[in-house]
């Protein structure tokens, strides 16, 4: 039993080691933009986190967890997904640096920002 | 009859009357009885009246009448709050069709669909074929108009109607007019209008007398119920003003899922009961999302809403049941009420 206990502790520090190695891409997204990635989570009718900032280059997921669907239509029409029920989700990458502030365009009071530097 | 809560209501109401507002044509009252809400209006001495189930069985006697308000089907959501919405839209149309007086017609305040799909809008079709009265009358959800701005809504609903679906008629002297807010919404906003539409709903209401009865339906509430949750709608109060000559203005909203009213001066507010899932009273959710209740109490707060047209005293009765009968829920109606009046 303690064998047992041990091997599993062996083995999951090469494991950790392994996925940290290979989200390291994102985690330097600054170096890499091409590979650069941010996610977006729909809860409880709000966009989390609210803020992204994230580099020229980079896409952003948005992942509809709620039993309600929603949209993700830029403020100033630069992108607009289409209606995105549970467990949909919607990607954009953004090739120029700025501040893009979104909603729902089905529950306006949804909004959001992404930020890119 | 909850004696100590019609009291209360009562109470609260006079309260509510004790703002200035000139009681004349002061919309009155509610009394509760076992499920049923009686709201009646009266253009004189303000009166009270209790529900019984004979309620409105003298309509369609000269130009009395009565007609069905439901809401927010949403064909096509099967998520665990109610995995079976046609079929609750078909008990909510069961329930019509046994009513003892017939209604003249069924306004539908929106949210047919869930995601505005063809199959979504054919199932609804379908339901409401079985429906004991033929007209039906449609202003659409933000659900209705997801993929095509509210195309093929206006195709299959909103035939010969103006700008996203909105209009107006003429029922037995009294003026219906069915809004919509739920087009062209803006970031951070709530329910809208947009002035293209409030400059017609101006020149619809001209040349009107100030007597006729109003009763405006729009799928948002008309009135603020509850901005976090973007529960209102952002100009509504310059429609509201065209209103105001007006002796009897009633407004019919949905889109909130649970029954919630409000009198100010002459004019009566009111929400329906949605017939697919109820959503939670505002601000005591993280959001304003599909409720989940035990399966045997899901038709206790799913209902229809029936309206009822007193030519000789010039009042409407509105009177909301669930789909099933339950002390519980009455107990929940009147919790809304309160703290709507209070």
């Amino acid at each position: 039993m303690t064998r047992t206990k041990v091997w599993i502790a062996s083995l999951a520090t090469p494991v950790m080691i392994a996925l940290l190695l290979a989200g390291s891409p994102s985690v330097r997204a600054a170096d890499q933009p091409a590979a650069a990635k941010a996610e977006v989570k729909i809860d409880n009718f709000s966009f989390g986190p609210q803020t992204v900032t994230v580099p020229v280059g980079a896409t952003v997921t948005w992942t509809n967890r709620d039993d309600i669907p929603h949209t993700v239509v830029s403020t100033d029409g630069v992108f607009k997904s289409k209606v995105r029920d549970t467990d949909e989700t919607f990607s954009y990458t953004f090739t120029k640096a700025g501040t893009y502030p979104y909603f729902c365009s089905v529950h306006p009071k949804m909004t959001g920002k992404v930020v890119v530097q | 009859m909850p004696d100590k809560k019609h009291d209360l209501i009562d109470q609260q109401l006079q309260d509510f009357n004790d703002d200035g507002v000139d009681r004349r044509g002061f919309l009155k009252c509610m009394a509760w009885a076992g499920t049923g809400l009686v709201w009646t209006m009266s253009g004189g001495i303000p009166v009270s009246r209790a529900f019984a189930k004979g309620y409105g069985k003298d309509a369609g006697k000269g130009g009395d009448f009565s007609f069905v308000q439901i809401s927010d089907s949403h064909i096509g959501f099967n998520k665990p709050a109610n995995p079976d919405v046609t079929a609750t839209l078909q008990t909510a149309i069961n329930k019509i069709n046994a009513m003892s007086h017939k209604p003249d017609f069924i306004i539908h305040t929106g949210d047919l669909s869930q995601l505005s799909k063809p199959s979504e809008f054919d199932t609804l079709d379908q339901a409401l074929k079985g429906a004991s009265a033929k007209q039906i009358y449609f202003v659409p959800g933000e659900h209705d108009m997801l993929s095509d701005n509210g195309e093929q809504y206006l195709q299959r609903y909103g035939k010969g109607t103006k700008g996203s679906g909105w209009y107006s008629f003429d029922h037995k002297g009294v003026h219906f007019v069915g809004l919509v807010n739920v087009a062209n919404l803006k970031a951070g906003g709530m329910g809208s209008l947009g002035h293209d539409q409030l400059e017609w709903f101006e020149a619809d209401l001209k040349g009107r007398s100030a007597s006729t009865p109003i009763v405006l339906f729009a799928h948002i509430p008309l009135w603020t119920i509850y901005p976090d949750w973007g529960w209102g709608t952002d100009d509504s109060e310059q429609a509201l003003s065209y209103v105001k000559r007006f002796g009897s203005v009633t407004v019919l909203n949905g889109h909130i899922h649970q029954v919630m009213q409000k009198v100010e001066g002459k004019v009566s507010f009111h929400t329906a009961m949605s017939t697919a899932f109820p959503q939670p009273a505002p601000g005591k959710a993280p959001s304003a999302g599909p409720m989940k209740v035990p399966a045997d109490q899901l038709q206790q707060v799913l209902g229809v809403t029936d309206v009822n047209y007193v030519v000789s005293g010039r009042s409407l009765a509105i009177v909301d049941s669930p789909l099933a009968d339950s002390g519980s829920s009455a107990s929940r109606e009147s919790a809304d009420v309160d703290s709507t009046l209070g």
